[in-house]
């Protein structure tokens, strides 16, 4: 059994994906920074000058879905893909599975970082500021990694019997970009839908991210005790089958 | 007590042809049949005692780098047991867990941190490691300008200077130089003063000559001969020159093969409807 520090290991594996991403970039990070520039100007111009849109803060509240929105997709593709973009790992050297798509997952954080000073800045540029609810934001995006970590050990351990999986992922996250409120508020959905919508985790967390930065405001309870209970459902039902599935990752890569 | 201990271990390989579709794991799920294969290893049972020197010996496709992976816990038995005592390094191959867009000197943290070091342990021994490996020039060079050498110098001695209890390497002791193979030996020697065991692979009896005292010769995935090495070593290499004549009848002709029997395998068990319920 592999024994051995956890958390030195999974550094130098984000550490890594990091380094050569951006190692042989004239740019740099400057790339994490530019899709989601790109999105809010096409997205400013179109809604205000084609569809004039009412929301304040219009730039505001396009990064902050449009951020989270992105990160979840791009972690959880990267994920599911990560056994096989590892199989050199899986099969030569004896190392915990389960760090694999965790990492994969967290290395997705670190463009997050980045990004998220994108909406630090549109905080101040929308005349906004810091407020003391901030804190709250750890928590939210604490949940909503657990339930990335749960889904990331089933559609990774999953993709590697059966290799359609990463298109199911990509298809999820197409249909996924028009149900979170990116460019449309929560408002709008018919009363009928709310209380289902709210269980969509990637909604909650950008519905949540908005309470705290746009409205100043805690995020309301029932929204987090959804979110918390997906995220733990996800995790426990992801662990089962990838624990299940481990020791069939050698023949099948 | 023995470090490693194999009862009996079998390990199937399916032969799907390359179909891992949607279906055919349904209808594995469904018929609970297990498909074709053929043992990759059979019946094998050995014991290695807490400093040993093992060599695995056998011709291409005899199973010896399957049961290095067995032992390394990178794929489990079909029947049979697997006991492992301590910590295992493995260098199963020469590029195994190097990027080639990152330097010699972030690998070899990397390789540490695989290895189960902890930070503090990597960097302080990571000068040690660029020493043993005569690196040095080259150590925050790119690894993909490195050639093959290099590679097992950097692999090999990341692996030294972990803290394990056992070395398993894959015949990879060959691409280094001669005056490289003689330190890789002189300090394998040291590790087995210290009670390290090691389990070294080759289909060269000559390689291990110098590092190991027994032998295990493998054939099509069964055991055919376990002991002192000379004796091991005579018989295998009169059976490559000529495999009719001395083995006619003990050796296996081909690896066995899985009769589809609807009995209950260890990885049936994953069988999804079962475990609904």
């Amino acid at each position: 059994m592999w024994k051995g520090d956890y958390s030195f290991l999974i550094r130098q594996l984000v550490i890594k994906d990091f380094k050569i991403r951006y190692r042989n970039m004239s740019l740099g990070i400057f790339w994490a920074l530019l899709n989601p520039l790109i999105m809010v100007v096409l997205f400013s111009f179109i809604f205000k000058q084609v569809f004039p849109s009412s929301i304040p803060h219009f730039s505001l509240y396009i990064l902050s879905g449009l951020i989270p929105f992105n990160f979840f997709t791009a972690a959880w593709l990267g994920a599911t893909t990560s056994l096989m973009d590892n199989a050199g790992l899986i099969k030569k050297v004896p190392v915990p599975r389960e760090v694999i798509p965790v990492t994969a997952v967290l290395g997705n954080l670190v463009h997050l970082g980045i990004q998220f000073l994108l909406i630090l800045a549109a905080v101040f540029y929308e005349g906004l500021s810091v407020n003391f609810h901030w804190p709250w934001l750890i928590v939210i995006w604490g949940l909503e990694l657990v339930f990335i970590f749960g889904i990331s050990l089933a559609t990774s351990s999953l993709n590697v019997l059966v290799r359609d999986i990463r298109y199911v992922v990509e298809s999820i996250n197409l249909i996924l970009f028009w149900l979170v409120p990116i460019f449309y508020t929560f408002d709008m959905i018919p009363m009928a839908y709310k209380d289902l919508y709210q269980y969509n985790p990637v909604a909650a967390l950008v519905l949540a991210t908005r309470k705290v930065i746009l409205d100043g405001q805690a995020p309301p309870l029932n929204l987090m005790l959804k979110l918390a209970s997906v995220a733990i459902v996800s995790l426990l039902v992801g662990e089962s089958i990838f624990r299940h599935l481990k020791p069939r990752f050698y023949r099948y890569l | 007590m023995s470090i490693i201990s194999l009862e009996n271990v079998s390990i199937i390989f399916r032969q799907r042809r390359d179909r891992m579709l949607l279906l055919d794991h349904l209808r594995e799920v469904v018929r609970k049949m297990p498909q074709d294969g053929f043992y990759a290893l059979h019946d094998v049972g050995f014991k290695v005692e807490r400093g040993e020197s093992v060599g695995i010996i056998g011709a291409n496709g005899a199973g010896k780098s399957t049961l290095l992976s067995l032992l390394a816990g990178l794929v489990p038995p079909d029947k049979g047991a697997v006991r492992v005592e301590g910590r295992v390094g493995a260098l199963l191959e020469l590029c195994s867990g190097f990027h080639p867009d990152l330097t010699g000197r972030e690998n070899l943290l990397m390789n540490a941190a695989l290895l189960g070091l902890d930070e503090k342990t990597a960097r302080e021994r990571s000068q040690s490691i660029i020493d043993f490996s005569e690196l040095a020039p080259f150590i925050d060079e790119p690894l993909r300008t490195y050639s093959s050498g290099m590679y097992l110098r950097l692999g090999f001695s990341v692996a030294i200077h972990a803290e394990i209890d056992i070395l398993l390497i894959d015949e990879i002791l060959t691409v280094g130089d001669l005056a490289f193979q003689k330190k890789c030996f002189d300090h394998i020697l040291g590790l087995r003063k210290a009670a390290k065991t090691l389990v070294c692979v080759s289909h060269v009896p000559g390689v291990l000559e110098q590092l190991c005292d027994r032998l295990v010769w493998l054939h099509h995935g069964q055991l055919i001969r376990d002991g002192e090495f000379d004796r091991v070593s005579a018989d295998y290499l009169a059976f490559m020159a000529d495999p009719n004549r001395h083995f006619g009848d003990e050796i296996p002709q081909a690896p066995r093969q899985v009769v589809p029997v609807k009995e209950k395998e260890p990885h049936a068990r994953v069988v999804p409807r079962r475990r609904r319920r």
